[in-house]
């Protein structure tokens, strides 16, 4: 299966396709930004992979100074019962990716939370407010430069 | 930071969205004064703090904006300032209705990520608490959805066989919600024989009184008329809204984690994946009832095959070593300080792994830097997925239908806001 998919992307998108690693069974792939969309439109509609259940989407923020952070897909193909990880690196001053929503209307609350805890803004996503995070707040927590504790005067509360 | 919007007419953000985006339902020939009503966060049907703004034409929903995050309480943000051990009381406050099952998720993953293998015994007892909290959230879910539309006892009923299982939970861990019953390699005590002969008094009246109970429902004409062809979710629907767990199946997908991607003993277990094809809230509840029969099928092959022996694995660098040899030994000693100062040292590296929770799949996601410390851990919340689909389930239908359909998908505010 591994070897399947692997020249299947390769042929498809020879330029897309970074990097591939495997550690503890978990197939990656790392893919270019810019063929996010592409890429994960060919596994799900390719009928021998059809990875058709998109059962993750998060941001992690790898605190490096160029590609600082990453977003990460977890896509399961229920036919043939395989998992694959598929990732982009985001740098802090292009902070744009692609929307998947086109393609996997989950991925729609998904990518509002990684906008909403790092700041990652997906391109043509049809409604992209914080997800948990009141509207007024102004920091992205789950970046690494955000204290534990907060950020004292952060969030308004109500006046007595 | 953000960029600043174009001035709006709309007061937030949420009530424009949905006045403006979310309604693409036009139903003629009613009442023409669309109005907003804001349910919750504070209201009983909605399961705990959900707040959901909908927009009705007449008694009709035309358009439905589910918003989160008034339980959230930064859980991930908290995971990477503790270590491995430090996070597992957390995971009890997940999916508060069934913690047992959020504490095996958690120590597997943290296990497939340092290369821990354990025990077949502790193997056989995380199944068993698994199953035993799969039946109790179910009841919970039954119990609720059938006090939601109108019938009480089901909820008593349902309560006071779900009070047996918290019993044993009780003398198990020593707690009935708050267990943080695994360890990382194994789990914190042993199954006793008085645990067994609970179980085994528990599963020998269930069958029948679960039949009691479902007799209640089953042929009762406003139950059935209040949820049959309510919240109808096709195949292709669910699978692109990444629904997973019972609602998932209730549309006719054969997936479930613990036969797709089987950990713990699963693959030895002989047991059915229940799938109903209406996909609507009758058909979830029918799968939740049968799961518990199946669940029961379960927990029975578990006590025959259950093997003595060690519920720890043996392995000092990542498994905390026991009390008593802390206090008597000096290599214990030694780990043991390191082990809760410093966290145990997975490799660089990343994981997902992912069980079949009783709401969905819950998969926990781990990224390692090599020290005691994630360097980044995604829950995976199953109700937080499962809620998204809400408002393609109410659009269309009346407003008494909605605390239907929400007790029909068994969402958990505390996973889905984590």
């Amino acid at each position: 299966m591994k070897e399947l998919i692997e020249n299947k992307l390769r042929n498809q998108f020879p330029q897309a396709i970074l990097e591939v690693s495997e550690f503890r069974g978990d197939l990656t792939f790392l893919v270019d930004k810019n063929f996010i969309v592409e890429v994960c439109k060919f596994l799900r509609d390719d009928p021998e992979l059809s990875f058709n259940l998109l059962v993750d989407l998060c941001g992690v923020d790898r605190a490096k100074r160029k590609d600082r952070f990453e977003v990460v897909y977890h896509l399961i193909s229920i036919k043939n019962k395989y998992r694959l990880r598929l990732k982009v690196r985001v740098d802090e001053k292009d902070c744009e990716v692609e929307s998947l929503t086109s393609i996997f209307p989950t991925a729609n609350w998904h990518e509002r939370e990684t906008y909403d805890m790092y700041g990652i803004k997906f391109k043509n996503h049809p409604d992209l407010r914080r997800m948990y995070m009141p509207e007024e707040f102004e920091y992205y927590p789950l970046r690494k430069d955000f204290p534990l504790l907060g950020i004292p005067g952060s969030l308004q509360l109500p006046k007595r | 930071m953000n960029t600043p919007q174009e001035q709006s007419p709309y007061k937030s953000k949420i009530l424009e969205t949905l006045l403006t985006k979310a309604t693409d339902v036009i139903i003629e020939d009613t009442l023409e004064n669309g109005m907003v009503l804001n349910m919750g966060p504070q209201h009983p049907a909605t399961h705990g703090v959900l707040r959901l703004l909908i927009h009705i034409d007449g008694e009709t929903v035309i358009g439905c904006v589910p918003e989160l995050g008034y339980l959230h309480r930064g859980y991930e943000k908290i995971a990477e300032n503790s270590t491995y051990h430090e996070f597992i009381p957390h995971t009890d406050r997940l999916d508060y209705l069934a913690p047992l099952s959020n504490n095996t998720a958690f120590a597997l993953a943290v296990e497939k990520l340092a290369g821990v293998e354990i025990p077949k015994r502790a193997k056989y007892i995380r199944m068993i608490i698994s199953e035993m909290a799969r039946i109790a959230s179910h009841l919970v879910a039954i119990g609720t959805m059938a006090m939601d539309v109108g019938a009480l006892t089901v909820l008593l009923w349902a309560f006071r066989e779900r009070e047996k299982l918290q019993d044993i939970m009780d003398l198990l861990t020593g707690a009935r919600f708050t267990t943080s019953y695994t360890r990382i390699g194994g789990v914190a005590s042993d199954w006793t024989p008085q645990c067994t002969s609970m179980l085994k008094d528990f599963l020998e009246h269930f069958d029948e009184n679960l039949n009691e109970m479902e007799k209640l429902l089953n042929t009762n004409r406003i139950f059935l008329e209040r949820t049959e062809g309510i919240g109808v979710i096709s195949k292709e629907q669910a699978i692109a809204m990444g629904l997973t767990g019972p609602n998932l199946r209730a549309t006719g997908v054969d997936y479930d984690v613990r036969r797709a991607f089987p950990y713990l003993d699963y693959e030895n277990i002989d047991f059915n994946v229940i799938t109903y094809t209406e996909g609507d809230s009758l058909a979830r509840y029918w799968v939740r009832c049968d799961e518990m029969r199946e669940s029961t099928k379960i927990l029975k092959q578990c006590l025959e095959k259950m093997p003595e022996g060690e519920i720890l694995a043996h392995d000092p660098k990542n498994v905390l070593p026991k009390k008593f040899n802390v206090y008597t030994k000096m290599e214990e000693l030694i780990h043991d300080f390191m082990l809760v100062n410093f966290g145990l040292n997975p490799p660089v590296g990343e994981v997902y792994l992912s069980v079949e929770n009783p709401k969905g799949e819950l998969g926990f996601y781990i990224v390692s830097d090599g020290t005691g410390y994630p360097w980044r851990l995604k829950i995976r919340s199953p109700s937080f997925v499962n809620l998204q689909s809400l408002p393609l389930l109410i659009k269309g239908h009346m407003v008494s239908d909605i605390v239907a359909i929400i007790g029909s998908i068994d969402p958990v505010m505390g996973e889905a806001d984590k």
